[in-house]
């Protein structure tokens, strides 16, 4: 479960899995929520290169994370975002709220 | 006469079952020669339904869920059956953004998500006894010989 999580600096990277459904997204709700209470972290970043499936549980998850970092001060954002992933993100809007990078998946892209 | 196929399974509401049941009705309507993309959308409209019995219809406790599916000539039918604690107002349930769990980050998008990605869902209910999802979707295109 922890594989999923790289703190890089006041980043947090979430490395999402193959899938990002029920199961998976409250693996990561629990781990971020231990992390943000122990570290200071400014910025998610939910770096989409492996995942390839995400339902509507995965929107539950991300609105989550945005309201929470949005309380704090703080921003989320994603990245390495595939043609699937785009298709949910754009569906439930939160294409809108959320920033995604529209970088290539190789590279350091952001910043 | 039409070519009809079904299957059937029954498993734990665990979520870690997601996974399986998306899969086993990927694998199931593979002979309906899909597209990749008619694939996806089955297996994110069911996951959704899965889910829903899941966080809903059992509240995390572990039952059985039970998917059936059904397939006559290019029409996928997918049934997702729990006997758990059923809709009070099917109506409002369906409702975009509707959802009574708002504290467990349910976004409130499971069947606007199933409406989308399914040609028709039908919900019935009885509060107490349980739930059965219908959904079909017409797939594919018949092999050209």
């Amino acid at each position: 479960m922890d594989n999923y999580f790289k703190i890089e600096g006041t980043d947090l990277r979430i490395c999402v899995p193959a899938e990002l459904d029920h199961h998976h997204a409250e693996q990561i709700r629990r781990g971020t929520d231990r992390l943000i209470r122990s570290r200071n972290i400014r910025r998610i970043i939910f770096d989409f290169q492996k995942t390839g499936f995400m339902d509507s549980s995965g929107i539950g998850m991300l609105m989550g994370r945005y309201k929470d970092m949005y309380f704090m001060g703080g921003s989320v954002k994603a990245v390495h975002v595939n043609d699937r992933v785009r298709k949910i993100l754009r569906l439930s809007g939160v294409s809108k709220i959320l920033k995604i990078d529209e970088g290539s998946p190789t590279g350091s892209g952001d910043i | 006469m039409r070519q009809t196929n079904e299957m059937k399974i029954e498993f734990d509401s665990r979520s870690c079952n997601e996974s399986f049941a998306r899969v086993a009705v990927a694998a199931f309507m593979t002979q309906l020669n899909p597209t990749l993309e008619e694939v996806a959308d089955v297996k994110t409209a069911l996951s959704e339904a899965v889910t829903n019995a899941i966080v809903h219809g059992y509240e995390n406790q572990v039952k059985k869920i039970r998917v059936e599916c059904e397939i006559e000539g290019q029409m996928l039918s997918v049934q997702v059956i729990d006997h758990g604690i059923g809709i009070e107002d099917i109506k409002k349930a369906m409702e975009p953004l509707f959802t009574t769990k708002p504290d467990s980050e349910r976004s409130g998008m499971g069947f606007a998500f199933m409406e989308a990605f399914m040609d028709e869902v039908n919900v019935e209910s009885e509060p107490g006894r349980g739930t059965r999802v219908s959904m079909t979707k017409r797939i594919g295109r018949i092999k050209e010989s």
